[in-house]
């Protein structure tokens, strides 16, 4: 009885404490990708909690109701081997419950693997996000231009993002725009996202990756388009080109401030694409094509 | 030179410093207090070489009790360190080894030998046995098992601790990216541990099918032997999976092959597939047990019969199923597809289905029963509500489209210690307050057992419950530390103060052992509980062969029905009882099996075949041995039954 109410009002506590802070970033999304799972885990919380409710009230009600200290001498309790009305109840709710769920997990979990809704129409904006111990290199193929451990993405435009990694497993995450995907040395994942509020973002690496794993962040900036095209129009103007030198001294383990290239990694040092191992139905023509000139320029690079 | 290069710790601070002399003084204070005492020939006839499934279910428990301390001791380091934002108490090295070492030792270390302390202990009782299936190779598991777990210990003074998280994700793994031995340290004890359990595993499915007393028929054994048997199959299917991933990781390691490397064709994600197919049945081979356990305990203290026995079974045998198919919810955002993703949802939210059979089942045990609250029964009143909360997080992470928000977060950090603790450490405090007087004769003092609940049980909630919100903020697991701008800082400092309430009431556990050694009455009878199952129809202490006739069962509650419908359960006279012998060869071979893990550890490839040599010819020798047990004769069975009889006797 204590513990209950202890535990209760330390969980009141706390949100009352947390209510009054900044909103969780999980739940605070400003892009539809993360918005869907941010519905999907209010929609998990609220059914939870009936469910919580209801194991937490029986349990309070039979602990109180039949404790021995409050029962007769010789109340001697009886044999119940079961009740077939009572097991199909408890057997149906929960599998009613789960039904549900899985409905809402399949359909928001094929959104969030597909372009943002209401941007199918468009072409999305590829950025390769690379990771090496313990930084992020994001390359703009089309732009020709690339970054480190800062990104920049217009607003309202959808964006794909196709991960890899130069070291350990790494996990591309930036909470308020969606979910996390694994960065692997031997396959490319692809991760939708689209911001549509203008802003600063926090970006890391989700997955132990080592040493550095606790620094390694990026930040992100989301901004009106025409901003974007402007900050790619500046950096194509004026920073220096990435070599391939360059770039394999930016590879070695340690953390680096943020930089800003022209020109990107790809060209000389492809993204290990063409040899998947897992299903990547998303790459379109446009990723075959980049393939097929990546193998025929590749032949170092493994 | 090279050698003491090797050994030397490539991360040293002045905590190891610290361990490794109290080690050196512990080692020298054990080795001046036996030859003081003149114990050294006790300890070799009645403990090293014993083949009794007690004493080897106590030894276990010591194990799993040095162990839980051992891990809760980095629990608190990684606590302390994360109070604050920007602390430096640990360096990012040093935080990277603890909270390896952490989860191993907690997991396969500790967790995994207190089920076998208790299953070691009551199984055979439980079925009317008079010991498991083979003695000798249970005592063969035991010390496996020891080695194992001792060959790990002590990775953090010689040659450096494993650094690459406790599912240690190839390449990060590989000698690449861990270049101290730590890595090998981590793949070699889990393996000669892990031999052990599989060893275990074979011994009680064959004891629990074969060496039931007479007319008990699978569905009339009680909750615990019947958790402990699909426990078992599982353990059987899934040991063989980390056998072979540990092996191959070992030989990427050891033998430079590129399995799971980065060139040459490895595949990094087939270690996280291995791992996990493993990983996942592992947390019910944690789980399931405790559920026995509560069975009991609920039972018992409830004075009522375990409502939907039949479903209980089958809520076990369903999820022992499904804890097979679930694997790949470890790894929801490694890019496998949508298809995937939802199938391996919904099989992982499934399992909530005959979980929440077992809850409401033991909720309905509880009603209309008399229902007092003893320590045991505390935990386990406990545990409903905190497993609840773990329970509904769990089916929460089982949503692939929002596990792509949770995953690798401190929300996933507070989901399995919601689960995992009210689930394995619950329970066997619960389990081992319960069935200590059967072990030791004396009970555990009440009052500061449930001070020690309290603390315990609170503490947990502070530590664990703020975890869910930092996740949710974006806190990911295993950071080491974390700028100030975050905002996690009060939350962690409210984690690391649950902390120190989890310690106190750890703390209060160890005091009332030591305070009811020398307090407790020791005159408490057969069944101080008023409890339901074979185990409470022997002697106290258990004498060697158990029951001196063998018991006859006819329902799930044997002693019950004994003792209020006056049902006999010992028929028959007395007959010379057939024991084993004790053998020092489990000891031994274990021994060589360490010194085995050793070598390979630093690569020493001398005494590695030597001792593998060794291995096969203990083994050899065991096959050519004649050894035929020996028989207690008619005269000494009685001359100790000579009080018990009394009981028997009334009931005949």
């Amino acid at each position: 009885m204590i513990k209950k109410w202890s535990f209760l009002s330390l969980v009141f506590a706390l949100l009352s404490v947390l209510a009054g802070c900044e909103p969780l970033m999980v739940l605070d999304p400003k892009g539809p990708q993360a918005e869907t799972t941010a519905n999907v885990i209010w929609i998990s919380i609220a059914t939870m909690a009936i469910v919580v409710f209801a194991v937490f009230g029986l349990m309070a009600y039979v602990v109180f109701k039949y404790r021995a200290s409050k029962q007769s001498e010789d109340y001697e309790p009886p044999h119940i081997e079961g009740n077939p009305i009572v097991e199909t109840i408890i057997v149906a709710i929960p599998v009613i419950i789960i039904i549900f769920l899985s409905i809402v997990t399949v359909k928001s979990t094929y959104e969030v693997e597909a372009t943002p809704k209401g941007y199918e129409d468009q072409k999305p904006l590829v950025v390769y996000a690379s990771s090496s111990d313990w930084k992020w290199h994001f390359s703009y193929p089309e732009e020709d231009i690339e970054t480190v451990n800062y990104l920049y993405i217009p607003t309202d435009r959808a964006l794909e993002f196709r991960l890899y990694s130069y070291g350990p497993i790494t996990s591309f995450w930036i909470p308020q725009l969606g979910g996390q995907k694994y960065a692997m040395s031997d396959m490319i994942t692809t991760l939708h996202l689209a911001a549509e509020v203008p802003g600063e973002y926090m970006g890391r690496n989700a997955n132990f990756s080592g040493k550095g794993f606790a620094e390694n962040i990026f930040h992100v900036e989301a901004m009106p388009p025409e901003e974007f095209d402007k900050w790619v129009e500046d950096v194509k103007a004026n920073a220096e080109p990435l070599t391939e030198e360059k770039f394999e001294e930016l590879l070695e383990p340690g953390h680096l401030g943020q930089l800003t290239f022209s020109g990107t990694h790809l060209g000389f040092l492809p993204p290990p694409e063409g040899h998947h191992h897992g299903s990547n139905e998303h790459d379109s023509e446009h990723d075959s094509e980049h393939a097929h000139k990546d193998e025929d320029t590749n032949h170092s690079g493994h | 030179m090279d050698y003491f290069d090797r050994f030397a710790i490539p991360h040293p601070s002045p905590a190891i410093y610290a361990s490794m002399v109290a080690i050196g003084l512990t080692m020298i204070a054990i080795v001046i207090g036996l030859t003081y005492f003149k114990k050294w020939g006790y300890l070799w006839d009645e403990w090293l070489t014993t083949v009794d499934h007690k004493r080897i279910g106590i030894m276990y428990l010591i194990s799993a009790l040095l162990m839980l301390f051992r891990g809760g001791v980095d629990a608190l380091m990684m606590r302390a360190q994360t109070a604050v934002p920007d602390n430096t108490l640990l360096d990012a090295q040093h935080y990277n080894e603890v909270f390896t070492t952490h989860g191993v030792v907690m997991i396969i270390f500790m967790a995994m030998p207190f089920i076998y302390a208790l299953m070691n202990f009551v199984v055979p009782l439980q079925i009317g046995a008079r010991d498991v299936a083979f003695p000798r190779l249970n005592a063969l598991s035991f010390w496996l098992f020891f080695m194992g777990a001792m060959l790990f210990n002590i990775s953090f003074v010689i040659g450096g601790s494993p650094d690459a998280g406790w599912t240690s994700y190839f390449p990060l793994a590989g000698n690449d990216f861990s270049q101290s031995v730590g890595t090998n340290y981590y793949m070699l004890s889990i393996q000669i541990a892990g031999i052990g359990t599989l060893i275990s595993g074979i011994n009680f499915i064959v004891t629990i099918f074969k060496m039931r007393a007479p007319n008990m028929k699978l569905m009339k054994m009680p909750m615990f032997t019947w958790t402990a048997l699909i426990t078992n199959a599982i353990v059987v299917f899934a040991f063989p999976v980390l056998t072979i991933a540990l092996l191959l990781g070992t030989m990427d390691r050891l033998f430079g092959t590129h399995i799971f490397s980065m060139t040459n064709g490895g595949m990094d994600m087939l270690w996280a597939n291995l791992f996990w197919v493993w990983g996942h049945p592992e947390v019910y081979i944690l789980i399931l047990p405790a559920f026995g356990i509560y069975s009991e305990v609920i039972s018992t203290f409830s004075r009522r019969n375990l409502y939907g026995y039949t479903s209980m079974v089958a809520s076990i045998v369903i999820i022992s199923f499904f804890s097979f198919l679930v694997w790949m919810h470890h790894f929801f955002t490694m890019g496998q597809g949508p298809l995937s993703n939802s199938i391996f949802s919904i099989t992982t939210m499934a399992i909530a289905i005959p979980t929440g059979i077992k809850i409401f089942n033991w909720l309905l045990t509880m009603r209309k029963g008399k229902i007092r609250f003893t320590v045991p029964m505390l935990y386990s009143v406990g545990f409903i509500p905190i497993f609840t909360i773990g329970g509904v997080t769990g089916v929460m992470l089982g949503m692939a489209s929002a596990d792509y928000q949770y995953h690798n977060t401190m929300f996933l950090v507070a989901h399995f210690h919601y689960t995992i603790i009210p689930g394995v450490v619950f329970a066997m405090l619960a389990g081992l307050t319960y069935w200590w007087p059967k072990m030791f004769g004396f009970m555990l003092n009440e009052r500061i057992g449930k001070w020690a609940f309290w603390f315990v049980a609170i503490g947990f909630n502070v530590t664990f419950f703020p975890m869910f919100f930092t996740g949710l903020d974006g806190q990911a697991r295993r950071m080491y530390t974390y700028s100030e701008a975050t905002g996690f800082g009060p939350l962690n400092m409210l984690s690391f103060v649950g902390a120190i309430g989890l310690a106190i009431g750890f703390a209060l556990i160890v005091y009332n052992v030591y305070y009811s050694v020398r307090h407790s009455s020791r005159d408490i009878g057969s069944d101080p509980w008023d409890a339901r199952t074979l185990e409470w129809a022997t002697q106290t202490p258990v004498q060697s062969y158990n029951f001196a006739r063998t018991p006859q069962v006819d329902s799930i509650e044997a002693l019950w029905d004994l003792k209020r419908k006056g049902k006999p359960i010992f028929k028959g006279d007395i007959e010379k009882i057939h024991m084993p012998n004790n053998s020092g060869m489990p000891f031994i071979m274990s021994c060589i099996f360490f010194v085995w893990g050793f070598s390979l550890v630093f690569s020493m490839w001398i005494p590695a075949i030597i001792t593998t040599i060794a291995i096969f010819a203990c083994m050899a020798y065991r096959s050519f041995e004649k050894d035929d047990g020996h028989y207690i004769s008619v005269e000494d069975i009685k001359a100790t039954e000579k009080d018990w009889e009394v009981l028997a006797d009334e009931n005949r």
